[in-house]
């Protein structure tokens, strides 16, 4: 340590001259690491963790509804820029707020390993001897008896030994020194380090991890490749060779609608049963429900939505079917009153296509037309219908739930209006200018599925659970030192702490032994008072 | 008895358990009132000697009354701590009559009101429990007040129908999950009555010794400082791991089954994580030189908030939430709906028909 700064000796003329309060690299490095590893940073970076992750709670966030970021983005045409900026859409992901964690992680580290040596160390250490004036610590008492020094002191041993650790006697001890409490430590350093195991777990998740969701009308079924699903959202370091090898259908999906009652019109009891086959295993089957996720070879398969699909068939001109089958229309609210697209592109003479909404039980209210119900009681599809160039035909790709109008115009009936089809299930209508025919056959249904894999889920929760057993240990267990000294007293008087006022009671008789006995409680927060009228109580009990 | 029955039964409860409330608020404001006569009437009223000694001292050393005035307090003190008794008790029954009331029978947890008359009734019922062992008796008024007011904010702007559950809460996990997090806001919440008690006498006791006076009326009736500060960490110590247990284990299992992901950065989980990591502050704070006492108590007051807040405010807040059980719902928002920008481009399979 040649170069620290000393101000007792004069600086080498020929050295570089420090000014006061500068450091070396070194030292510098090590003052950051003590400020890193500071209790008081600790509680600071908890603080900034807490006020960092309320923007993600006010901001529509794009990994947790990426329609409210789009929606929101349109509003704020000015905001978004400087929020996209600053990763506001994504505030959990974003830099900052890694580097948050990441600095609580490392202070955290700095804290708990060097904790972890120094009560390695105390956990061999012995009890500390007693202080000579026990009468001096906050929580004492004193009393005289007739047994000997001796026999008190075994009797303390007796007593204290139960349930703590005692210093090894040596002659001529006049004191019993015990202490316990010595897992609340472990506990504190179990419950940091386990917070490591949590993050841990967690970073598995999100790197290996992934989700998709995928819509399955009644009586299709999905093979689990990429290609199958509607989104797919992989963690960073996910590899297709992950994915499982398995194929299931949806045979049925039934639900439960409730006719009365305050909540009339919700539904209850998703149920869609699926048969579904693991590599070239026997096909098996499996009901699926929410909260009963369907778990295959660890990829599990949610129930997290459903809906209508109308089965259209759509004849050309020349009485072709063009277009047949259910059609995925999405609902808009929990009416379920839902929005789809029809696309014809072979038909001849002209295109077609079918935009518009499904209402599951139809009624006009006071002159419009509404979904009184969730359940298709009385379906109906209203559509407007396009002709032209739907787009399709340069080979760009199109989400299949919009109709690309920029080219293609309105079908328009006799009276130089938007031609609209309405129809109930059976019915058939024929478009204008030779057109073609649309029917509505029937309504399936269909459901939303999640399909995810989450590695390190399990990790995860070993994590908190331990972090939970750590936290309890920490904060119940009261560790505390217990003292208890005996002395003989002579007819002088002259037992230890004779300055003390407590001593008084010890002067009026002559003989015995005085016992002194004071409780450290180490965590704060103990009842001292209370284990020491306890100790006292058995200390002074007639001897078994 | 009739579904009818117990849901009317539970609405007369909740508003019999008001009126108590109500009354047993007066007879402690009461209380209140006698306590700040003169000073020199009551022998100081079983205040810790500020040594530091445990609750207990104050806890069995009730107000020693010098005077009719003293037993008159003593009294009052009883009376509404009985009616606060009565009180909880038809609470209970309020709660009893929601879960009767639905068809399929079932926890009185499915939707803001019935979390928010169980939150208050954990805060009674824990008052009551340990009201002998921590001498609990000056916080009768604050927690008696405080129920009475959530409660009526439930019952005026929260109040709902009994409804069967919406299918993602119909799970065991919704018991478990919500039981932990009810009786952690309870406590959280009798926690934050203590730490603003310190506060409180701290302010006073500042100012007595400004003024070179004794410290008098109901506030010199309240544990010291130390004893306050103790009371408080006892109580988050407590409700500490069981929030942890509610928002970080049961939660993310129960989220898990539910909607796919253990933990999504929901608002909801967002203010769950952020009132823990504000109280795991709190718990660091009280070992921390210089942020002991004082900065401790401020910062379980700002976990309080944030707990509250997340209670009911944030449901008003953010739409997105899947937890906001206000909103009627089928599976959770519409999910498709909702992916729709993210649907993908036409894949083959999934794309026209027929072509
Ligand atoms: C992820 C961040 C952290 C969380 C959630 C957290 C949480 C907690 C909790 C809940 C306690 C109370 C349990 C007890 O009293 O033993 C505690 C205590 C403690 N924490 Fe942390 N902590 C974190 C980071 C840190 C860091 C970075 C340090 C080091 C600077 C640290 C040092 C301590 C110490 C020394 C105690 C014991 C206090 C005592 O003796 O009462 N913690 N922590």
């Amino acid at each position: 340590m040649t170069t620290r700064p000393s101000g007792d000796r004069p600086a080498k003329p020929d050295a570089r001259e420090r000014r006061p309060g500068e450091l070396t690299a070194r030292e510098f490095a090590r003052w950051i690491w003590r400020q890193i590893s500071s209790m008081r940073t600790a509680l600071i970076l908890l603080l900034v963790l807490a006020l960092a992750a309320i923007p993600g709670s006010v901001i529509p966030q794009q990994g947790v509804d990426s329609l409210a970021v789009t929606r929101w983005k349109d509003q704020h045409p000015k905001l978004t820029p400087l929020y996209e900026h600053l990763d506001l859409f994504s505030v959990y992901s974003s830099p900052w707020f890694s580097a948050i964690y990441l600095l609580l992680t490392i202070s955290l580290v700095g804290c708990i390993v060097p904790r972890l040596f120094v009560y390695l160390r105390a956990l061999r250490a012995q009890p500390p001897a007693a202080p000579r004036h026990l009468t001096r610590l906050p929580v004492h008492a004193s009393y005289r008896t007739d047994l000997s020094p001796d026999e008190v002191l075994d009797r303390a041993r007796k007593v204290l030994g139960r349930r703590h650790r005692l210093r090894l006697a040596t002659t001529g001890d006049d004191a019993v020194s015990a202490e316990r409490g010595y897992l609340r430590e472990a506990g504190n350093l179990v419950f940091h380090l386990s917070v490591l195991i949590v993050l841990a777990g967690f970073a598995v998740g999100g790197l290996w991890g992934y989700q998709g969701g995928v819509i399955l009308v009644q009586g299709s079924t999905f093979s689990n490749n990429l290609t199958q699903y509607d989104d797919f959202k992989p963690g960073g370091l996910f590899t297709q060779q992950q994915m499982k090898d398995f194929r299931f259908s949806v045979d049925d999906f039934r639900v439960d609608w409730l006719k009365k009652g305050p909540r009339a019109g919700q539904a209850r009891k998703f149920e869609a049963d699926l048969s579904y086959k693991v590599g070239q295993s026997e096909a098996k089957d499996y009901t699926l429900k929410v909260n009963h996720p369907l778990n295959v070879d660890g990829t599990e398969v949610f129930l997290i939505g459903h809906g209508y699909a109308p089965v259209i068939t759509v004849r050309d001109g020349k009485g072709d079917i063009v277009a047949t089958g259910p059609t995925v229309f999405l609902p808009q609210d929990a009416t379920f009153l839902s929005f789809g697209v029809v696309k014809a592109p072979a038909a001849k003479p002209g295109q077609i296509g079918l935009e518009g909404l499904f209402y599951p039980t139809f009624e006009m209210v006071d002159g419009d037309p509404v979904t009184v119900f969730g359940d298709d009681l009385f379906p109906t599809l209203s559509l407007l219908a396009y002709t032209g160039d739907l787009g399709l035909d340069d080979g760009r790709s199109q989400s299949v739930y919009v109709l690309d109008k920029s080219k293609a115009t309105p079908v328009e009936g006799e009276d130089g209006k938007p031609f609209r089809l309405d129809l109930q299930v059976g019915d058939t209508v024929e478009l204008p200018d030779g057109l073609g025919t649309v029917t509505f056959d029937r309504v399936d249904p269909w459901i939303r599925v999640q399909i995810s894999q989450t590695p390190g889920k399990g990790v995860a929760l070993v994590g908190v659970v331990l972090a939970l057993i750590g936290l309890c240990m920490s904060l119940f267990l009261r560790p505390r030192r217990v003292w208890v000294r005996a002395v003989a007293v002579d007819a002088a008087g002259t037992g230890p702490d004779t300055d003390d006022a407590d001593a008084g009671d010890t002067m009026d008789g002559t003989g015995g032994t005085r016992v002194e006995v004071a409780v450290l409680d180490r965590s704060g927060n103990g009842e001292t008072d209370e284990i020491l009228a306890r100790l006292l109580a058995q200390l002074q009990e007639a001897p078994k | 008895m009739s579904n009818t029955a117990w849901e009317t039964l539970s609405n007369q409860a909740v508003a019999m358990a008001g009126l108590v409330y109500f009354i047993a608020l007066l007879v402690h404001l009461a209380e209140w009132a006698a306590l700040r006569q003169p000073a020199g009437e009551l022998v100081a009223a079983g205040v810790g000697d500020g040594s530091g000694k445990g609750l207990e001292t104050v806890a069995s050393q009730p107000p020693r009354p010098a005077s009719e005035t003293g037993e008159r307090i003593a009294f009052l003190g009883r009376l509404g701590f009985l009616l606060t008794i009565v009180a909880c008790a038809v609470h209970f029954v309020a709660l009893l009559g929601r879960g009767m009331a639905a068809d399929p029978n079932r926890v009185p947890w499915g939707n803001m009101y019935e979390f928010t008359v169980s939150g208050t009734f954990v805060v009674t019922l824990l008052y009551v429990v340990l009201h002998k062992r921590f001498g609990l008796g000056w916080m009768g008024p604050i927690v008696v007040g405080f129920v009475l007011t959530v409660l009526m904010v439930a019952v005026i702007w929260l109040h709902d129908e009994v409804a069967p559950l919406t299918e993602a809460l119909n799970s065991p996990w919704l018991v478990i999950h919500v039981v932990s997090a009810v009786i952690a806001t309870g406590t959280f919440t009798l926690g934050g009555i203590a730490s603003l008690m310190y506060l409180v006498r701290m302010r006073a006791e500042r100012r007595a010794a400004a003024g070179e006076r004794e410290l008098s009326g109901w506030i010199a009736r309240t544990p010291d400082l130390p004893a306050l500060d103790r009371l408080a960490y006892r109580v988050h110590a407590f409700a500490f791991p069981v929030w942890t247990f509610a928002v970080l284990i049961t939660g993310p299992i129960w989220a898990h089954e539910a909607w796919s992901r253990y933990w999504n950065w929901d608002p909801k989980e967002v203010w769950a994580f952020i009132t823990w990591v504000v109280y795991a502050g709190y718990l660091h704070a009280r070992a921390t030189a210089g942020w002991k006492g004082r900065k401790a108590a401020q910062l379980a007051l700002v976990g309080v908030a944030t707990l509250w807040f997340n209670f009911i405010g944030i449901n008003y807040f953010s739409t997105t939430s899947q937890h906001s059980y206000a909103v009627e719902q089928f599976i959770d928002a519409p999910p498709a709906a909702v992916q729709l920008p993210n649907l993908l481009l036409s894949e083959p399979g999934h794309d026209e028909f027929g072509s």
